[in-house]
């Protein structure tokens, strides 16, 4: 039995895992972008963006993904995900990747915000360009402040996968459940527990060790 | 002929207007050392020249190419911002170095992106970087931090940073090199080697506008003095005389309240 859940589980945490790497894919460039436009000198793209943050923060992740699975079916008559494993996946790396862009797009915000002024204009006089600036001097100065707020929401990522189980994607907790389910069992869910226990471990020492890369300059 | 001319800069913030009407000219090789008190707009001309303000009115020319013209700037782009602003170098009041980079790399950086640039730098790329490599290296050592070009800003003192900031300004060989208050942000202690380092380039002859509260040093390096006053330039001549014997009313009053601290 031991075996069949471990079986089982592990290819519960491959789904988690593919939900967990594409929403990360997507959502850290796309949180960046968000960013530069909250930043905009062009006022109405500003405010657009404050709106769908507030919006995409303001709403349960549940109640997104919900809407963005069924929605399309509903809307158009037709299902633009398609009805298989594959399918349910794709529509949930959407709706993380859109959730997660905002939360990331504030964070970058906050880290860029936070480079001095005079680094900026330090680069301007030495006749850099803006894109030099940003990816010479700004982005690693903006890196090494965003660690700690960045691995606290990418934990919650990994967790969050699990809401996947709403649209009936077979990741790890829907595969930990299914045990209890069928056969009465309990243990599958520590179990559950541990494989998301040891997944979280793996990047708390990532991050750990990112910090410390970074230590070499304040 | 001078290398700089500056006519009639203006420059207004949300209604208050920061420079009135200020012309001067700068000749080659001279120090010009601008004194007065703070809010008096100094810092927002030396801006203006560095483009990171843009002046309301008036004009900038440096070896008689016309840098800036209020009359006839509208959306200027970036590339030729950048080369005008190569004109010239500013070392910060809080030095402003990159905290990521070491000493040599602060003062390589700009010039290695510039020489990607270069039409022949895929061509001599280890020749060219070399170069830059070996020019860093003896700005630092002209510094006097030969032996700190591996160490990361905050390994440094404050006299050290800014010794590296002025390195890192003059690798572009800028026409004019421009001071923003380069010692306030020091310790009492530490002023003296960066104004030894300044005192040595006016030795040589670098062109140089100097922002300071350091009376004594305006007085011994700079060939003309400025003082400046709510935006306007009040009394401007030799540094012994403005300074030993203004003429002006408020240049009195000014450097009577400097004397008493």
């Amino acid at each position: 039995m031991f075996w069949t859940v471990t079986q089982s589980l592990l290819s519960g945490l491959a789904t988690t895992f593919e939900i967990f790497i594409f929403t990360l894919i997507f959502a850290l460039p796309l949180g960046l972008l968000l960013a530069f436009g909250a930043m905009s000198r062009f006022r109405p793209l500003r405010y657009l963006i404050q709106v769908i943050v507030w919006v995409i923060r303001g709403t349960p992740l549940m109640l997104q993904l919900i809407i963005i699975f069924y929605g399309p079916g509903l809307w158009l008559k037709q299902n633009i995900w398609s009805g298989n494993e594959a399918g349910r996946i794709t529509a949930t790396v959407v709706a993380f990747t859109i959730n997660y862009a905002c939360y990331f797009s504030v964070i970058f915000r906050g880290g860029i915000e936070g480079v001095p002024a005079g680094q900026r204009e330090a680069g301007l006089v030495l006749g850099m360009t803006k894109s030099q600036i940003f990816f010479r001097i700004t982005l690693l100065q903006m890196v090494k402040r965003i660690v700690p707020p960045m691995s606290n929401e990418i934990i919650t990522l990994v967790k969050d996968t699990s809401l996947a189980r709403i649209i009936a994607a077979y990741e790890l907790t829907f595969a930990g459940y299914s045990f209890m389910k069928s056969a009465g069992l309990t243990w599958p869910l520590f179990y559950t527990g541990v494989f998301y226990l040891i997944f979280v471990g793996v990047l708390t020492l990532l991050f750990n060790y990112i910090e410390r890369r970074l230590d070499y300059f304040k | 002929m001078a290398i700089l001319e500056v006519k009639n800069i203006e420059k207004h913030f949300d209604g208050t207007s920061v420079l009135k009407d200020v012309s001067f000219s700068l000749e080659e090789g001279n120090a010009l050392a601008i004194i007065g008190s703070s809010g008096s707009g100094k810092t927002t001309l030396l801006r203006c020249l560095n483009f990171l303000e843009t002046p309301d009115a008036g004009t900038i020319r440096v070896r008689d190419e016309v840098l800036f013209d209020a009359a006839q700037t509208a959306n200027e782009r970036e590339r030729d911002l950048r080369k005008k602003r190569l004109h010239f170098g500013l070392v910060f009041q809080s030095f402003h170095l990159f905290p990521q980079y070491t000493a040599l790399e602060n003062v390589m950086l700009a010039e290695r992106l510039l020489a990607q640039e270069r039409p022949d730098f895929k061509q001599r790329k280890k020749e060219i970087l070399e170069e830059i490599e070996q020019n860093g290296r003896s700005l630092l050592e002209r510094m006097g931090l030969s032996e700190r070009t591996g160490h990361y800003p905050h390994q440094l003192s404050g006299g050290q940073q800014q010794r590296v900031a002025i390195a890192r300004a003059l690798a572009l060989k800028p026409d004019i090199l421009c001071f923003d208050e380069p010692t306030s942000a020091l310790d009492p202690e530490l002023t003296g080697e960066v104004l030894k380092v300044i005192r040595g380039l006016a030795e040589q002859k670098t062109t140089m506008i100097i922002v300071t509260h350091e009376m004594a040093f305006a007085r011994d390096v700079a060939d003309r003095v400025i003082f400046m006053d709510d935006g306007v330039i009040v009394e401007e001549g030799d540094p012994v005389q403005v300074i030993e014997h203004p003429r002006e009313e408020r240049t009195k009053q000014f450097l009577a309240r400097y004397a008493r601290g």
